[in-house]
């Protein structure tokens, strides 16, 4: 069973892509901001992370550019979650080492399809 | 614990339900089990100042605050006194949303039937304005007449039929009791 | 597959009402001219949090003025923009509405209210005025003809060297172009490196593909749009049987698979001095979950219990292991009594922190005082400080909800009719500004809630009079100071000359004393005229225990409340005084009491028929001294609250029912209500 990391300072996000993950047979752990995730993912093995851009205490693009230092996530899927999609934030992303994202708002299907994308 | 014919067709129909019987005064009562809780024998109750004289007052079933009211009292029919005998009917009676649990004191339990819808009819219509909608309709069991209660309708609504009025609709049908339905 | 996502909406309504009380404090405390990057971090945060949920759960009227919100804070945050005091405003009223709008989304009502488009507008003006066009990517969609029919794709893909690093796996990519058709997959050799050169992480290959499928190139785009910037990607299409090509632009941005929120449209309305028009929001009240809702609860208290529990079954194991003996000797009699006294400390233990698990500190309750002192001072050009102490008091949340509306009435008054103009203060030798004082502690089992104003006090003359007008005293009556300042309890009693949105309805503080007994409360007031008023408010720590006197009645248990009751005597027949056949007065120091005759009034037979056969208990009724004639009294003990209304009905005199020691039920006295039946009124009376 594939592992999931959902990073999102919401917790009615959190709830809803957790719920809907776990429903298609994923294990998702959620974290409530970047450090927390950081401090998550150093001591498991996630096959996805998922997260949020804006969070207190460490959003989501330098959780990302963090995770990208462990030699256990260095090829490792890293969605972000974002409601702003102009070009600039895209390339942010990608040069935080983002694989790809998924605007908000998204339907449930929307999720799973995408998140089957990336984990085949 | 009399088996009918009548019972036993019933139970396999899919029209039917089931019956807890009381008697009270001679005559007897159903209630559809399914609003009955328990049953319990008389215990003392802690009085309600100022209510009528058919609230017997309010007892702790284990933990919940219950009222107690005498049936026979509801209906304007002398009442008896109490005594090892003596039941309360434990009913779950429906309110807008939710339901309140109400015991009833009756003479004697009677026992459990099943009832087919199509062997239930109409109590007989007084001409007069008695609401009778707590009386779902008549049956009979173990060849006797069983007045069916739409438990509810007697305890639920806000308006209550006349006390006096009820003995002596309870009387009239008695008076016009029909012959025994055949199953 | 279909996800219900209206069970997680609860959470997102109470999460948006915590942001947006955050962002209401974080704006009070904002100095508009340095605004701290954190605050404005905080209340962006909480904006875009809404936003987006808002958009998820489908509540796009939310969604679409969030954005508005959104896009100004973010500019403000970029530099971009200027924070001003207008802004603020803005900001502020945008909490109230749009607490209004969730309230309404919580209820399943429509939300009409003319201020969300005033707002609408003011922030449409202020960002079209001088902001670059914030529009997200509007599709362009590359021209394609459609065809329908199944067509040839070959596609060339150069992947981007850095792209394994991110994450990204080309073999994923075909994976996916292979769900919309035939795929064939070639890779090209000609871009392998030499052997030495290679770093393995990175990506040096291109392939060349080939797809069979329908689908149009928006959709084949869609497979590579993470990626594209980095890659070099050239599309071409032959018709499977004509084997004509058509090449295709391959660089072009492909289209975003979800709706883009619309830039702010370009609005004709110029920005009027749009604060005198402006509508204020119905503040509608801040339930931040309806009753009967959830409560969070730290960690510690849980595992407090749950030790507790476990302390609870082992003392019921070893009284179960005695009890299962056949016969109890002293030995086991003794461990007997020790684990019922064990039982007895565990289950009281376990009932506090039972208990604590609805408290939360009155700091919730508080904090839309700044707000309102704020609001109001400004609305009356009173200039006030408000200083809060003790808001980590914690007392029951339901008693907390309850207590909001009195606490804001009293404040309300405080502002209206307590403090004075900066003018008047300063001609009064007082500071231009004032202080409202709002005090929270616990005292014995109860809860102390002051609120003191250090404004012109009660006008005690004014009050008189008004009461004379009124009819309520007559017009050679003497009453002392305490007693003027009671009048202002009285039901449609106001001393306010026009009637102000404020406190002025009349409807005021018999209601709120009303409130606060109906809680078993307590409302007291102290007054002195130019130095200020302070009210008192004491409130059981909960609404589920009651401190109670058992008294014995007949051969009837009753409970009275404890907090109300002052002392218990034997009357002398001289110090009792019959006004008229069922008007006893008892006369106590220098005051005189009405006295129920509690048997009388609930109907059933008592020992002492005559007040001086029984015992006099003075109880608090309404903040009058009243006495209840009863046979003994018995033990004091506290008693669990159960409710009669359940299954019976609301009982005149009667507050509730509680299940004693030996299980039967006792029934608790609604002082009030008692007063009520016995139809006691006046109670200034004298004897002749």
């Amino acid at each position: 069973m594939k592992r999931i990391l959902a990073v999102d300072d919401s917790a009615s996000m959190r709830q809803m892509v957790g719920f809907t993950l776990k429903t298609a047979g994923f294990d998702v752990t959620e974290a409530s901001n970047g450090d927390e995730a950081l401090k998550v993912a150093q001591k498991g093995e996630y096959d996805l992370v998922i997260s949020d851009v804006n969070m207190p205490v460490m959003d989501g693009l330098t959780l990302i550019r963090n995770l990208r230092t462990l030699p256990a996530y260095k090829f490792t899927p890293l969605l972000m979650l974002t409601t702003e999609s102009g070009t600039d934030k895209k390339q942010e992303g990608r040069s935080a080492g983002a694989t790809g994202w998924i605007v908000k708002p998204f339907n449930p299907d929307q999720l799973l399809a995408t998140v089957r994308k990336v984990l085949g | 614990m009399t088996e009918l014919s009548q019972q036993e067709q019933a139970s396999m129909d899919d029209a039917s339900q089931q019956y807890l019987t009381f008697i009270m005064a001679s005559e007897e009562y159903g209630v559809d089990i399914l609003s009955v809780q328990e049953i319990r024998g008389w215990e003392a109750t802690t009085v309600i100042p100022n209510s009528p004289s058919h609230v017997k007052g309010v007892i702790n079933l284990r933990g919940t605050i219950v009222p107690i009211i005498d049936l026979r009292q509801r209906f304007g029919i002398e009442t008896l006194e109490y005594g090892a005998t003596t039941v309360v009917i434990v009913v779950k009676v429906a309110m807008s949303d939710e339901h309140k649990v109400i015991g009833i004191v009756v003479d004697a339990v009677s026992d459990v039937f099943s009832v087919n819808d199509a062997d239930v009819r109409d109590a007989p219509d007084f001409g007069d304005d008695t609401n009778l909608g707590f009386i779902k309709g008549l049956t009979n069991a173990a060849d006797k007449m069983v007045i069916l209660l739409d438990i509810n309708m007697l305890l639920g609504s806000e308006i209550l039929p006349e006390a006096s009025q009820l003995s002596n609709l309870i009387n009239n049908i008695d008076a016009q009791q029909p012959q025994a339905v055949n199953a | 597959m279909e996800i219900d996502l209206s069970q997680f909406s609860q959470v997102f309504f109470e999460e948006s009402l915590e942001g947006l009380e955050s962002m209401e404090s974080e704006l009070l405390k904002l100095d508009v001219n340095e605004p701290e990057d954190e605050s404005i971090n905080t209340i962006f945060r909480a904006a875009h949090s809404i936003k987006g949920g808002s958009a998820t759960f489908g509540f796009t009227q939310v969604a679409n003025y969030t954005h508005l919100l959104e896009t100004l804070l973010d500019e403000i945050r970029d530099g971009r923009r200027q924070m001003t005091g207008e802004h603020q405003d803005m900001l502020l009223l945008s909490v109230d509405l749009l607490r209004n709008m969730i309230d309404a989304l919580m209820r399943k009502t429509d939300f009409d209210d003319p201020l969300l488009s005033q707002l609408e507008k003011r922030f449409t003006a202020e960002l079209e005025g001088d902001s670059k066009d914030v529009s997200g990517d509007d599709a362009t969609q590359a021209d394609t003809k459609q065809t329908p029919d199944e067509q040839l794709w070959h596609i060339d893909f150069q992947a981007g060297i850095d792209i394994l690093r991110c994450g990204n796996d080309p073999l994923l990519m075909f994976t996916e172009l292979r769900q919309l058709g035939e795929l064939t997959v070639k890779l090209d050799e000609a871009s392998y490196p030499d052997f030495v050169d290679i770093d393995p992480e990175a990506c040096y290959l291109s392939w060349h593909l080939e797809l069979i499928t329908e689908q149009k190139i928006e959709r084949l785009k869609e497979v590579f749009e993470w990626v594209e910037d980095e890659c070099t990607i050239h599309y071409s299409s032959s018709a499977i049987d004509t084997g004509e090509t058509r090449e295709l632009q391959g660089d072009s941005e492909s289209a975003q698979a979800s709706p883009v929120p619309e830039s702010t449209q370009a609005s004709t309305s110029t920005s009027d001095s749009l604060p005198a028009e402006v509508v204020k929001p119905k503040i509608v009240s801040q339930a931040k979950s309806p009753e009967g809702g959830s409560i969070r609860v730290s960690i510690e208290k849980i595992d407090l219990l749950i030790n507790m529990v476990g302390e609870l079954v082992i003392t019921q194991a070893m009284l179960g292991q005695i009890g299962q003996q056949d016969e109890i000797d002293e030995e086991s009699l003794l461990s007997m009594k020790q684990g019922l006294e064990q039982l007895a400390s565990h289950t009281r233990d376990l009932q506090e922190s039972v208990m604590q698990i609805r408290m939360l500190p009155i700091s919730f309750a508080f904090n839309r005082f700044p707000r309102l002192v704020r609001d109001i001072g400004q609305q009356l050009g009173k200039k006030v400080d408000l200083i809060l102490k003790g808001e980590d008091t914690e007392l029951d949340k339901t008693v907390m909800e309850k207590i909001v509306d009195p606490m804001v009435h009293l404040v309300r008054n405080s502002l209206d009719h307590g403090l004075e103009t900066p003018e008047i203060r300063a001609s009064k030798g007082k500071p231009e500004t004032g202080s409202i004082t709002l005090n929270a502690f616990h005292q014995g089992g109860n809860i102390i809630i002051e609120i003191i104003d250090d404004g012109a006090g009660l006008d005690t003359d004014r009050i008189l009079q008004k009461a004379r007008d009124k009819g309520l005293v007559a017009d050679d009556e003497e009453l002392s100071t305490e007693a003027i300042h009671q009048l202002i309890f009285k039901a449609g009693f106001s001393t306010a000359d026009a009637v102000s949105d404020l406190s002025g309805r009349g409807v005021g503080m018999d209601v709120v004393r009303r409130n606060i007994n109906e809680l078993n409360g307590t409302i007291e007031l102290k007054s002195t005229q130019d130095k200020g008023s302070r009210f008192t408010i004491r409130l059981p720590l909960t609404l589920a225990i009651l401190d109670g006197q058992l008294v014995r009645i007949g051969h009837h248990t009753y409970v009275v409340p404890l907090v109300s009751i002052h002392e218990s005597l034997q009357v002398e027949p001289q110090r009792i005084n019959r006004i008229s056949e069922n008007h006893e007065l008892v006369r106590l120091r220098d005051e005189y009491l009405p006295v129920i005759k509690v048997f009388q009034e609930f109907g059933h037979e008592a020992d002492a028929v005559e007040i001086k056969d029984g015992l006099v208990m003075v109880v608090d009724s309404n903040n009058e001294k009243i006495g209840l004639l009863v046979d003994e009294l018995l033990s004091q003990q506290q008693v669990v609250i159960k409710s009669l209304e359940d299954n019976y009905n609301k009982v005149p005199g009667v507050s509730g029912a509680t299940i004693l020691g030996d299980g039967t039920v006792a029934l608790i006295i609604d002082i009030s209500g008692l007063v009520s039946l016995a139809g006691i009124t006046n109670t200034n009376e004298h004897a002749a």
